[in-house]
């Protein structure tokens, strides 16, 4: 603890970077939800922001964010991962196989150890043998894809409700519902009024048939946010993704550290496929992922490599994947209002800082948008399947020059470097 | 010293052919453990790989090998300059979509169709990994989440558009494109005269691409460019290249040889484009190009062997009762093993060196010591 925050001069560090605090997330919070509440009633679309929509946003978020949280850890390491989305498929089996046999809570452990397989693979490829951490994660997800197909048929032919591709019903996780109170914020809920209605609609999805697995992913973040912050060993392991010479002068065992974190890394990637399993869906299917880890790794890059972020960024990605499930072409329709006004904003800040191009470029895509919204009255049903992607890119596009990712990620490291 | 170049060359060519010698054993023995752990017939899986293809199955051999190539063609452009273009699998499906639909309205007679198509299918192909290449320049975006991203964006577009002009084919209910003029397909060479099935005519579009694939990245200065800047971005700035140049005509190249990858299917097989074309090609094409070390002759060994794997398994589930997706896990193990191997390999070599030169220059010393 003690080293942790001897190295932390807040007061030096007000004139440089800014940094995330709590006042600046509820600040940031309140804002977005009174930006959600307008663009509800100005675009009439009441389900934009309904507890419903909450709920199955976190339910949609939480994979993408454990599946980002396993990439945290690795980069934090040092060790870029893109085979998350292949330890992703490897613990939708897991939940999948030890959830139908023995149980959930069995399918939940099941997953994280099958995920943590996937991050041996990495771990020995990449740390042991300094293999190119972007062709040895291309390997695993074949390698992933493969093995689950063909475990899959062995495991599951010929069980009842089961089949070669899909595993029978596995039995629900406990969930949770704190019964009058959300009753009362329903009520509140369904006046429909400006900012009190979304408030209580936003509490309500949190305190209503909340699955246990949901409320472990999200401590889950603050966990991670309290070990490799605020701890010795935290600190150790992203000195590790930062300048690992350095770290090995200092006596650290860089190559322990990497490699630990690569299977933490797994095994929180294997537990995002496990919620696909387990809650999102109460059965393994093939190709249930759906290139969530690959959303995952752009939610943590979107979030700077920080928990914080990268929760933000996965409910992002949640959010625009459940309006398009729920409300199809009308409720996609309502966010291109939004997307048109932050572009906007975005143009006059860049302008501001006298990025002229970009601007400009902000601006034409702005005005596109609007025009867009205001032609036509719904998107078209198959277009709206591509939103969290094409939201993914517009992120990556208007925020990757602010963001620096750990100074040594990706690089090749071999024991006795520091010399 | 004399007679070292001599002596280094067979201890070379042992490295290179070591490697994957080393990477096939390893993943041969894995998937052995797997398929003996899973209650399957570890020998009889063998037997039936390893056996010798029919007729047909050379054909087929040879046809998905050929497409195969194209698309590790196209992984390995990005790849020499450190660029991981991940979207050939988005990238071949818009092209291919296009050219379906740019070869079935056929404006043009006969191969003057073709040919149109095929360059709309590079242009096509182009444009899509440009939308990558200008992101990373402009933006600093990833190329590998951006063109992640743009594959499943081609997907849904693709499915849209298929929709917007499918035609209905009398007697099934798939949907596609107009099918290419009789006049406008490219016919392909027989294997036999018992074999009905035959060897794409574009197998030379492949031919030619790997050649000037070669030509272009070893013989010229733009190919020198790119490996320079492949190698080490600084040194490449310092000799005044323009890196961001580089990036964005790499990425428009290879894009546009992922263009290429659908055209055998399409012109030699399919004749139209429907949601039951191929699917994944792109994904099989970084395998390969890893595993073909991005050189020309390497990538076509390497296409060959996936494809004779992809044959070679799909009896599996009919004779044995075994799942033929065994195979993907020994093809990824391969990719695995064979960077493992020579990197392996490479770590042994360069002691070997470390030890010869410490000999050589332990000799250099000690020498004067004995004589003076």
């Amino acid at each position: 603890m003690s080293i942790a925050t001897a190295h932390r001069p807040g007061g030096r560090e007000r004139g440089g970077r800014r940094r995330f605090s709590v006042a600046m997330l509820l600040i940031g919070f309140a804002i977005f939800l009174v930006l959600m509440s307008l663009l509800r009633v100005v675009t009439g679309t009441d389900d934009l922001n309904s507890s419903g929509t909450i709920s199955a946003t976190l339910t949609a978020a939480i994979p993408i964010g454990l599946a980002g949280l396993g990439g945290l850890w690795s980069e934090r390491a040092g060790i870029v991962n893109i085979g998350l989305e292949g330890m992703m498929i490897l613990g939708t089996f897991g939940a999948g196989y030890f959830g139908y046999f023995y149980g959930p809570w069995q399918g939940v452990v099941g997953a994280i150890a099958l995920g943590a397989v996937g991050g041996l693979l990495h771990a020995i490829a990449t740390v042991t043998f300094g293999v190119d951490h972007i062709v040895s994660g291309v390997a695993i997800n074949i390698i992933a894809v493969g093995a689950v197909q063909y475990l899959a048929v062995i495991a599951f032919t010929g069980v009842p409700g089961g089949g070669q591709t899909q595993s029978p019903r596995i039995d629900a996780l406990p969930r949770l519902t704190i019964e009058p109170l959300s009753a009362q914020l329903g009520r509140l809920e369904d006046q429909h009024w400006f900012l009190a209605s979304d408030f209580a609609a936003f509490i309500r999805a949190f305190i209503t048939d909340l699955s246990a697995l949901t409320l472990i992913s999200l401590l889950l973040f603050v966990a991670t946010y309290w070990v490799l912050w605020r701890t010795a060993f935290g600190l150790r392991l992203r000195s590790c993704g930062e300048s690992p010479a350095a770290a090995e002068s200092l006596g650290i065992n860089v190559i322990r550290y990497k490699f630990l974190a690569v299977l933490i890394s797994g095994g929180f990637a294997g537990l995002g496929g496990g919620f696909l399993a387990l809650v999102a869906s109460s059965t393994f299917r093939e190709g249930q992922t759906g290139g969530r880890g690959y959303i995952g790794l752009a939610a943590m890059i979107f979030g700077n490599w920080r928990p914080g972020g990268l929760l933000a960024g996965a409910g992002l990605f949640g959010y625009t994947d459940t309006l398009r499930l729920r409300g199809g072409g009308a409720s996609i329709h309502g966010l291109l209002l939004l997307t048109a006004v932050l572009l906007v904003f975005v143009a006059v800040w860049q302008f501001r800082r006298t990025n002229r191009t970009s601007a400009l470029v902000a601006v034409v895509l702005g005005v596109g948008v609007a025009i867009w919204y205001f032609l036509t009255n719904t998107v078209p049903q198959e277009l709206t399947g591509m939103t969290p992607y094409v939201t993914t890119l517009l992120v990556l596009a208007l925020a990757s020059q602010r963001l620096r990712m750990p100074a040594a990620d990706g690089k090749p490291y071999r024991k006795g470097s520091a010399g | 010293m004399k007679g070292s170049p001599s002596r280094r060359l067979p201890k070379r060519l042992s490295l290179a052919v070591g490697a994957p010698a080393l990477a096939l054993i390893t993943a041969f023995v894995i998937t052995s453990l797997i398929l003996a752990a899973a209650g399957d017939s570890v020998s009889g899986v063998w037997a039936q790989i390893l056996s010798l293809p029919s007729p047909r199955g050379y054909v087929n051999i040879i046809n998905s090998a050929t497409v195969y190539y194209l698309s590790a063609v196209a992984v390995a452009v990005g790849f020499r300059m450190n660029l991981f273009n991940i979207g050939v699998d988005g990238q071949y499906r818009v092209a291919s979509f296009v050219a379906a639909v740019v070869a079935g309205e056929a404006w043009l007679p006969g191969y003057l169709n073709t040919a149109l198509a095929v360059v709309a299918a590079m242009l096509v192909g182009a444009a899509w990994a440009g939308i990558a290449g200008l992101l990373r320049v402009t933006r600093g975006v990833s190329e590998v989440i951006s063109t992640i991203m743009l594959n499943a964006i081609a997907t849904v577009l693709v499915a849209y558009f298929l929709r917007k002009v499918a035609v209905s084919n009398e007697g099934s209910n798939v949907l596609s494109t107009k099918e290419i003029p009789e006049g406008s397909r490219v016919p392909g060479f027989s294997w036999s005269d018992d074999v009905p099935d035959r060897i794409y005519g574009f197998i030379l579009l492949a031919v030619l691409v790997g050649v000037l694939y070669w030509l272009i990245i070893n013989k010229t200065r733009f190919g020198f460019d790119l490996r320079a800047t492949g190698s080490s971005q600084t040194a490449a700035v310092a000799s005044g290249i323009n890196v961001k140049r580089m990036v964005m005509a790499a990425m428009l190249l290879s894009g546009a040889v992922a263009g290429l990858v659908g055209m055998p299917i399409l012109f030699g097989n399919d004749y139209s484009y429907g949601l039951t074309f191929q699917s994944g090609l792109g994904f099989a094409g970084i395998a390969i190009a890893l595993l073909g070390r991005n050189h020309p002759v390497g990538i076509a060994l390497g296409a060959l062997l996936f494809a004779f794997l992809d044959e070679q398994s799909n009896p599996l589930q009919i004779l044995l009762d075994v799942s033929p997706d065994i195979i993907k896990i020994t093809q990824g193990v391969i990719v695995l093993t064979v960077v493992i191997a020579y990197e392996v390999v490479r770590r042994y070599g360069v002691r070997l060196e470390q030890k010869s030169v410490a000999s050589a220059s332990g000799r250099a010393k000690s020498e004067p010591v004995a004589t003076s």
